[in-house]
């Protein structure tokens, strides 16, 4: 267990001519808590696994510190920095049996027999993997081996975890399982973990604090909820939930509360409202989640806070339908309630949730909004 | 089974003929070794004759030293090859494992040295070795065999080193090993294969080499292709004990490939099949 610090940490592959510009991370900074669960969250690309590598050691860093508990370990070799990763490969070694893969960072640590096959066991135990001690990595199935992975990072009771994308490898039943899997083990064994992923649902459901990373730059640090609620910025906005955020580009209006153009007009209630007070006639962007969205029967008076348009594709789920929205030049994606009957190429109006709506800067692509002070 | 097309019958046909073109020498060179001198000679060729061991009972006689240039042509082939693989996976772990800029550039300079011809080298290394005392000395041959060798050997180790992920470096140097146990007990035992068939192939080469063991070497140092040439004398050629000392030289080689062919095969296409 213990407390990693990142400050100002760079990395940049050099180069001829490369400046700040060219960073392949830039400027990190992050603090975690004692046995917290970081995700790391981007496009391919981000710097996510660069910044994890950076942490292992793999990777030496171009500028900042990186500290574990207060020891600045940016010079110290992987192997003296007290951590364990597990790789998106698995890396396991080919010519090993199970045991001996899981019991390779312990013989070279010189512990005794007894020990090593009491921690082997321990943790087979605890993933289940007891029965296949004696295979060799090549006779076993993928989930299995993802569980040799994560038994080999165990067994050491390191300081902290890396886990660079371990799930992607499986397949999408077996992730999910898996996915619930590492999070009871992580609140079981409460080792700082740092979990590399491209995928926002395992980050928004594993996560306690998430960093949505873009070309190298930290987007936001947040824990899943209030990213949902108060994303820092466009990018965040429409990288976080499925589908995704719509976005439709207007001014705020002279009522300061409202954002509008020939084809909408919404008005933002109570603090979120408040917080566009200073932002009068500024091109901004209002987003809208589709979840906030509903379906307005044909003769319902209201008529404020609604889009009008023309139903385009119509995706049911079974338990919820998916449409696609024709407003103006937007197309909007709406999740409406599964037992209407709505028809391509028919009008439509759907009714927003005004409490729920994000407004950007259009330009900086900044929130205007301001959340709330974390709890 | 498959169907036989003309085109296939063809095609195998022509795999007997090549077949047939590359052993025919090797085939000669056995028949020739049981002939009389006479025998061999002679411009019609004889393929039905009384075989005789007399060429062979010449080639092993006593003084004729098929003994002391076996034993020099073992410690050379067997010494460099050791020495070559000793020198040639760090060289090719470094380079596979950690790549920089120039490792592309240094693979392709170290087999740019097979690019010359031997005989281009030849007077400056003559030169050298006269000065360090090294000619007709099997320390020096041994040392040019690993040389001759060592491009070899580092490309075949790089290309099965290549094979290895990565990530098993990586994962051995978070569990703690230091380079050498990352090598010793992670990716050598994975690489073996390869290893031994590139090690095999650098035994053969040098054992086969005839260049420089007839140039820089005279008798102390002579290796087997020493031996055969001896075999061409002043008096006139000796087809019959020729060939008998030259099945002789190949025996032991081929033998060893025999054996070692599996293990050859699989090394040489590890990586293809995977």
């Amino acid at each position: 267990m213990a407390i990693v610090e990142l400050k100002d940490v760079v990395k940049n592959y050099g180069g001829k001519g490369s400046d700040a510009a060219d960073n392949a991370v830039d400027r990190f900074n992050l603090t975690t808590r004692d046995g917290e669960f970081i995700v790391l969250v981007g496009p391919s690309g981000c710097g996510k696994t660069t910044t994890m590598r950076m942490i292992a050691g793999l990777e030496n860093i171009s500028g900042g510190t990186i500290s574990i508990d207060g020891r600045d370990v940016s010079q110290v070799a992987p192997k003296d920095r007290d951590i364990a990763m597990v790789f998106q490969s698995y890396a396991l070694y080919p010519h090993m049996s199970v045991f001996e893969n899981m019991a390779f960072a312990l013989r070279l640590k010189k512990l005794p027999d007894a020990e090593i096959t009491a921690r082997v066991q321990e943790a087979a135990k605890v993933l289940d993997i007891a029965h296949l001690l004696e295979r060799k990595p090549r006779a076993l199935s993928g989930g299995q081996r993802q569980r040799v992975a994560l038994g080999r990072a165990i067994v050491r009771q390191p300081q902290v975890f890396l886990m660079d994308e371990p799930l992607s490898n499986l397949d999408a039943k077996l992730r999910v399982d898996m996915r619930a899997e590492i999070v009871k083990l992580h609140r079981k064994l409460a080792v700082t973990t740092f979990y590399v992923t491209h995928d926002q649902v395992e980050a928004m459901t594993m996560g306690q604090r998430i960093v949505v990373m873009l070309n190298g730059k930290i987007q936001q640090i947040d824990t899943p909820q209030r990213l949902y609620e108060w994303p820092a910025n466009i990018f965040v906005a429409g990288f976080i939930g499925t589908p995704s955020m719509n976005f439709l580009r207007g001014k705020v209006g002279a009522d300061k509360r409202s954002v509008a153009n020939e084809h909408f007009n919404l008005t933002l209630t109570g603090a979120r409202g408040d917080a566009l007070a200073a932002h009068a006639g500024t091109e901004a962007v209002v987003g809208i989640r589709p979840e906030h969205l509903s379906y307005l029967a044909p003769n319902d008076p209201i008529t404020e806070n609604v889009l009008s348009g023309v139903v385009e594709v119509v995706e049911p789920l079974g338990s919820v339908t998916m449409i696609q929205v024709q407003v103006g030049p937007y197309r909007v994606t709406a999740q409406i309630e599964s037992h209407l009957t709505v028809a391509m190429g028919e009008p439509i109006r759907l009714r927003c949730q005004t409490d729920k709506l994000q407004v950007f800067d259009a330009t900086s692509e900044q929130s205007l909004l301001q959340a709330p002070a974390a709890s | 089974m498959k169907d036989r097309t003309i085109g296939g019958i063809l095609l195998t046909a022509l795999a007997y003929f090549v077949a047939l073109v590359m052993f025919f020498p090797i085939l000669w060179m056995l028949l020739t070794a049981f002939k009389t001198e006479q025998n061999a000679f002679t411009i019609d060729p004889h393929f039905l004759f009384v075989p005789t061991l007399d060429s062979f009972r010449v080639a092993l006689e006593q003084g004729s030293g098929y003994l002391h240039y076996a034993l020099n042509s073992v410690v050379s082939a067997v010494v460099s090859t050791l020495v070559g693989l000793l020198l040639a996976i760090p060289a090719a772990y470094a380079m596979a494992f950690f790549p920089t800029k120039r490792t592309d550039f240094t693979l392709v300079w170290m087999v740019s040295t097979k690019f010359i011809p031997a005989v281009g080298v030849l007077i400056p290394i003559y030169l050298v070795y006269k000065q360090l005392g090294l000619l007709d000395n099997l320390v020096g041959l041994t040392l040019l065999f690993t040389a001759m060798n060592m491009p070899l050997l580092v490309w075949m180790v790089y290309s099965y080193f290549k094979d290895i992920p990565k990530d098993l470096v990586e994962a051995a140097d978070i569990d703690g090993a230091s380079t050498l146990q990352t090598m010793r007990k992670v990716i050598l035992p994975l690489a073996l294969p390869g290893i031994a068939s590139a090690g095999l192939l650098a035994l053969i080469l040098a054992w086969n080499e005839s260049f420089w063991s007839l140039t820089m070497t005279d008798h102390t140092a002579a290796t087997l292709a020493v031996y055969i040439a001896s075999f061409k004398s002043a008096e006139g050629l000796f087809w019959a004990k020729m060939s008998a000392a030259s099945v002789l030289t190949v025996a032991p080689i081929i033998v060893l490939g025999w054996f070692a062919q599996r293990q050859m095969v699989r090394g040489l296409t590890f990586g293809a099949v995977k």
